[in-house]
């Protein structure tokens, strides 16, 4: 029963940690400021269209080597999820 | 004559670059072509070591950028092959000896001679690398199995697009496959799904390499071993060949029985 408990194969960790790294450094976009994006994407979409700031996602998603900024970001339909 | 220029780069030292050099340049002056290859990596050379030629030195690249010999001159040629020469790097100067522009001018003058040139890139992505790729038709890349040579190689190859002069061929090196079948080890298909690039070529560990440097007589010379055998394919897809990759995982049971993994 050992095995049950032995930690993660070392190379999937490794695949783990280099696929955030990458990511990273090709597009020289740290954590903080793609937080920082996320917030001012917010507050400038908001200035148009109601939405839940709390749902917004963003991502770096990427195609063999090129990347792509994927935003998803759901919009509030007239006043039925106000009370959320 | 027109050669190609081929560049073996890495971002991080130590994975095998000056070894890959030596090998496929054995190998393509083993199938007849004639072969120049440049150590790029001046005040740190190796590969005339590596190459057995060390002793044979008398110029080098420094000397034929700055005009003090001819190039035919700083052209070591290896006798154990008909047309396998080399360039070798100064090693009391530095990198800024030389720019990218000599370096595009020797090529020139050194396509009309040999049918390859391959260029041994110091390792980093400062101005020995840029000397390295400056002249290059193709780079090949070159990482290890682990976390920070496929996140330097990642670096270069970005470099490489940037400078237009990708898309970059990889080379993984000393892959173990027993190591990999663990699970200890990243694999061929998890290097190359991180760094999304066409392969040229796997290399398996192998202890031969070091008694190969031991000696200054590259593997690629007899061609028993796998890793001789993985520089030979190399140099075939380089030519053009189509070559199937090495099946690394081999459970046959006679290499079994021989011990072999």
């Amino acid at each position: 029963m050992a095995w049950l408990f032995r930690p993660k194969k070392s190379a999937n960790s490794a695949k783990e940690r280099l696929q955030l790294v990458l990511i990273h450094d090709r597009t020289d976009l740290t954590p903080a400021a793609l937080e920082s994006l996320k917030d001012d994407l917010i507050e400038t979409i908001s200035r148009y269209i109601e939405i839940d700031p709390t749902a917004v996602t963003i991502n770096i998603a990427h195609d063999g080597r090129s990347q792509r900024l994927v935003a998803d970001i759901p919009l509030r339909s007239g006043g039925r999820r106000r009370g959320r | 004559m027109t050669a190609k220029v081929v560049t073996i780069a890495s971002g991080k030292g130590g994975v095998g670059k000056t070894t890959s050099v030596a090998n496929i340049a054995v190998a393509l002056a083993s199938r007849g072509e004639k072969v120049a290859c440049i150590d790029g990596d001046i005040g740190l050379r190796n590969l005339d070591v590596i190459l057995g030629l060390e002793n044979r030195i008398v110029y080098d690249l420094v000397d034929v950028i700055e005009g003090r010999c001819r190039l035919r001159q700083a052209m070591i040629r290896d006798k154990r092959l008909p047309e396998l020469y080399l360039i070798p790097a100064a090693q009391t100067r530095d990198k800024t000896a030389v720019s990218p522009s000599d370096m595009v001018r020797l090529c020139d003058e050194l396509r009309q001679e040999v049918d390859w040139i391959i260029i041994d890139s110091p390792a980093g992505i400062e101005r020995g690398f840029k000397n390295a790729i400056a002249a290059a038709d193709r780079v090949l890349v070159m990482t290890n199995p682990e976390v920070s040579a496929v996140r330097d190689a990642d670096r270069v190859i970005g470099i490489l697009d940037a400078e237009e002069k990708g898309p970059a061929a990889l080379v993984i090196n000393r892959i173990d496959p027993v190591i990999v079948k663990r699970g200890d080890m990243l694999s061929v298909e998890d290097v190359l799904d991180l760094l999304a690039v066409e392969l040229i070529g796997i290399v398996p560990e192998d202890e031969n390499v070091i008694v190969a440097s031991n000696r200054g007589q590259p593997l690629a010379l007899d061609g028993k071993s796998k890793a001789g055998q993985a520089f030979q394919n190399i140099a075939r897809r380089l030519m053009g060949e189509k070559v199937p990759f090495m099946e690394l995982e081999s459970n046959n049971i006679f290499h079994r029985l021989l011990g072999r993994k």
